[in-house]
């Protein structure tokens, strides 16, 4: 029988290991017992508290069972709006226990968990890494009648998606869903004509080019690229690191995934270019645990790259460049997006963000300067070094060049991914999706903003729509309420909880609307979720809480009169207290009547 | 003129905060040329017996009859303060607040190895008032006009709010008096 000690010798005496261990542990045994604990802290010199810290702070991580099939249904928006309660409930039903538990055979357990990148075709679940789309209650039950037979989980799958999907290192049955290819990311690539053309000339001018071109961070930042990289290549260093943050975990975006599928390779030469711009032997590309299905398929582009030259020693035949690329995974955390976080996740430890500065570009992957870049980014600066600023400039909009992958999800004929050139509108972006009757579209996805149809006419461009690339669109009928309610119960799931005004900040937000949706809010609940979401912005450490009251805020600005309605003319305080709530569990448990609460104190 | 008129309970809490307004030392005569009190356990006076200008409550919510209470003093006090982290934010009592009622109550009277075992039942006479699901802070149940941090606040900084309130002039706390690491 495999032991947890087998596992953990296989590991490296080093504390950068920690998450690998528990990873193989996890995957051996569905959870990670106490015993593996003890032998992880022991054999890595770390105490048992810093691995249970790292063990419970990631979402496929888990210190009890999860089942011999670990089903993770995915809980955000858009899998409620596909029709999730159903499914849940079929699953349910099915396997005879609830979700957040685990049968009593310990055959199946069932879990929510944050989006998995899957918003155009939910709704969607994980289940033992393999994912699941377009899940509907019958298809739930003959998923688990098939766990109940014992079949394994990958023959489980019985379609295949469209293009890479179908290959033999992916076959996943997701869908690429690509509607318009633009000429950046998706025109005609020549494999390997970005790396040759980088190391054709000095570094210094491919990070002029960048910087020419005007290459805003497309994860939604916008912080300029070619600087970026300027920084991080004269902060002095006898180690330079690239790293590709591919956790993208903001709800409503995907087209990292297509790219990831479709064509790893020009973000493999973005890398190699960026590091040859640095000065950097390596290159880390960190991917999240959600689509590890892609992780093979990105091992073997890696491996052909290499064999081809474009990687390894001696780049494309550049005497004193080598490069090469290692695959991190994650292991489900929102905040690992946030780069100083990611930066701790990369280095083995729970993804809790640093102190900034010093900033990843000075102080990075193992204290290393570390040009830090989103796929698409880096997708794109590949581009430029191959066709030149110029060519870049002329798309898009004078501030905001190029084109930007928008991911499009909800209550449309055609969602997916669309390459298009900012400066578009949201009408604009609307009529091409085929949503006809949108009523409130969400950019930027959670931490974005919400627009109403005022604002269809405002451009997705960094001066005025800032975006990752997440669009959510919801039609009339949609409860506003329960879209903002389930965006802030993401933010508190996803907290790191290191900051106050985050961890609690979020959690009373969210009471504060639940007090307005049970018909116990007054004007005063609207101006406190104003005044508290301000201080949780302008107080909270890193990016998650500086953007996370946004759900809230913006729909404060946007949808005022929904929540005027909502507390109905009531102006004070308006206790959300109730004596006869309050005292009903105790008073059934000595047999005495609950008190009434007085309708109308003061 | 007659003088303003104070009034003070102690709810949920451990009197820590009365003490601390004790420890005021030598002004308490001073307070008493200022202030007169009504219902307050410093003086034992049991009910309102007129309107009140500054309410002092210590402790949060943690039974019916807590909420009686400071439902009573809401209606008869002009200005209401918290006083105290219980009041505030529930304070030690609300460590209850994870575990379900329930459990608490059969711990503390069923399963308990103190517990004799013809003593086994959750009191439930009629006089008794009923625990409330979990303890809540004074300002979710009533509104609440001022909040004086610290387990309990000092001394100087009861009595500098207190004065502040009564004469009608802007608090001045100084950083010392709300720093408490």
């Amino acid at each position: 029988m495999l032991r947890s000690k087998d596992i953990v010798q296989r590991h490296p005496q080093n504390p950068a290991a920690l998450l690998d261990a528990i990873r193989d542990v996890q995957e051996a045994f569905g959870h990670v017992p106490d015993e593996a604990v003890t032998g992880i802290a022991a054999h890595l010199k770390l105490s048992e508290a810093e691995v249970r810290g790292a063990a419970s702070f990631y979402h496929f991580f888990s210190l009890t069972p999860r089942g011999a099939y670990a089903v993770y249904l995915n809980a955000s928006i858009t899998s409620w709006m596909a029709g999730r309660a159903a499914v849940a409930q079929a699953f349910e039903e099915e396997a005879g226990c609830r979700f957040g538990e685990v049968t009593a055979d310990g055959l199946i357990g069932l879990f929510p968990t944050s989006c998995i990148g899957m918003s155009d075709q939910e709704p969607a679940a994980i289940i033992n890494g393999v994912v699941f789309t377009r899940l509907t209650p019958v298809k739930a039950r003959h998923l688990v009648l098939a766990m109940k037979a014992g079949k394994p989980i990958e023959r489980m799958v019985s379609e295949w998606g469209d293009g890479a999907n179908q290959s033999d290192l992916v076959r996943a049955m997701v869908s690429n869903n690509i509607r318009k290819r633009g000429s950046v990311i998706f025109g005609p690539f020549e494999p390997g004509s970005a790396v040759r053309k980088a190391v054709a000339r000095r570094p210094e001018d491919v990070i002029a080019e960048v910087k020419r071109a005007n290459l805003l961070g497309r994860g939604g930042a916008g912080f300029p690229t070619g600087l970026k990289w300027e920084f991080c290549r004269k902060e002095p260093s006898d180690l330079r690191y690239v790293l590709c943050n591919a956790d993208e975990g903001e709800p409503g975006t995907f087209k990292d995934r297509v790219i990831l599928t479709e064509i790893p390779q020009l973000l493999f030469e973005g890398m190699a270019v960026a590091g040859y711009a640095i000065g950097a032997r390596e290159g880390l590309l960190y991917l999240r645990s959600e689509y590890a299905y892609i992780r093979r398929h990105l091992e073997a582009v890696l491996e052909r790259m290499r064999q081809e030259g474009l990687l390894g020693p001696q780049v494309a035949g550049k005497k004193d460049f080598s490069f090469d690329i290692r695959i991190i995974m994650g292991a489900g955390a929102y905040i690992c997006g946030e780069e100083s976080a990611l930066l701790e996740s990369a280095e083995g430890r729970r993804g809790e963000p640093r102190n900034r500065p010093p900033f990843p570009v000075q102080t990075g992957y193992r204290n290393r300067p570390t040009a830090v870049n989103n796929v698409e980014t880096l997708c794109t600066a590949a581009r430029i070094v191959t066709y030149g600023a110029p060519w870049f400039l002329s798309m898009g909009t004078a501030k905001s060049s190029g084109t930007k992958l928008l991911s499009v999800s909800g209550d449309c004929e055609r969602p997916g991914v669309y390459e298009l050139e900012f400066g578009l509108t949201v009408q604009e972006l609307l009529d091409i999706a085929g949503a006809k009757d949108a009523f409130a579209v969400q950019v930027g996805g959670p931490s974005g903003a919400c627009i109403s149809r005022q604002g269809f006419g405002r451009k997705i461009a960094f001066e005025d729509l800032p975006t990752g690339g997440s669009v959510m669109i919801f039609g009339p009928w949609r409860n506003l309420f329960e879209i903002v309610a389930n965006f802030m119960d993401f933010f508190i799931e996803e907290s790191c909880g290191w900051c106050s005004p985050c961890r609690i900040g979020n959690s009373l937000l969210k009471e504060k609307l639940e007090k307005i949706l049970a018909g116990r809010g007054s004007i005063q609940d609207l101006r406190d979720l104003e005044a508290w979401g301000k201080n949780v912005r302008a107080l909270s450490r890193c990016g998650l809480g500086q953007t996370s009251p946004n759900p809230i805020l913006s729909t404060l600005q946007n949808f005022r009169e929904l929540y005027e309605k909502a507390v109905g003319g009531r102006d004070g305080f308006v206790p959300d207290f109730d004596l006869t709530e309050a005292t009903l569990e105790a008073a059934r448990l000595t047999h005495r009547l609950p008190l009434l609460e007085e309708t109308s104190h003061e | 003129m007659s003088k303003p008129v104070i009034a003070t309970a102690s709810l949920a809490g451990c009197f820590g905060c009365h003490m601390s307004l004790l420890d005021i030392d030598d002004r308490i005569l001073k307070l008493v040329e200022l202030v007169e009190f009504n219902k307050s356990p410093i003086d034992d006076i049991k009910t309102f017996t007129k309107p009140v200008d500054v309410g002092l409550i210590e402790g949060g919510c943690c039974n019916s009859e807590n909420v009686e209470n400071l439902r009573a003093f809401r209606k008869n006090c002009k200005v209401l303060v918290s006083v105290g982290e219980c009041a505030i934010m529930g304070g030690l009592p609300a460590l209850r607040n994870g575990i379900p009622v329930r459990e608490c109550l059969e711990e503390a009277f069923l399963n308990s190895p103190t517990v004799a075992p013809e003593d086994r039942i959750i009191p439930n006479d009629e006089e008794i008032p009923i625990v409330l699901d979990k303890v809540y802070p004074c300002h979710e149940i009533v509104k609440i006009d001022h909040f004086l941090p610290g387990c309990p606040p000092s001394a100087d900084l009861i009595w500098e709010a207190l004065t502040a309130l009564v004469e009608g002039r802007p608090l001045n706390l100084t950083y010392e008096m709300i720093k408490f690491d």
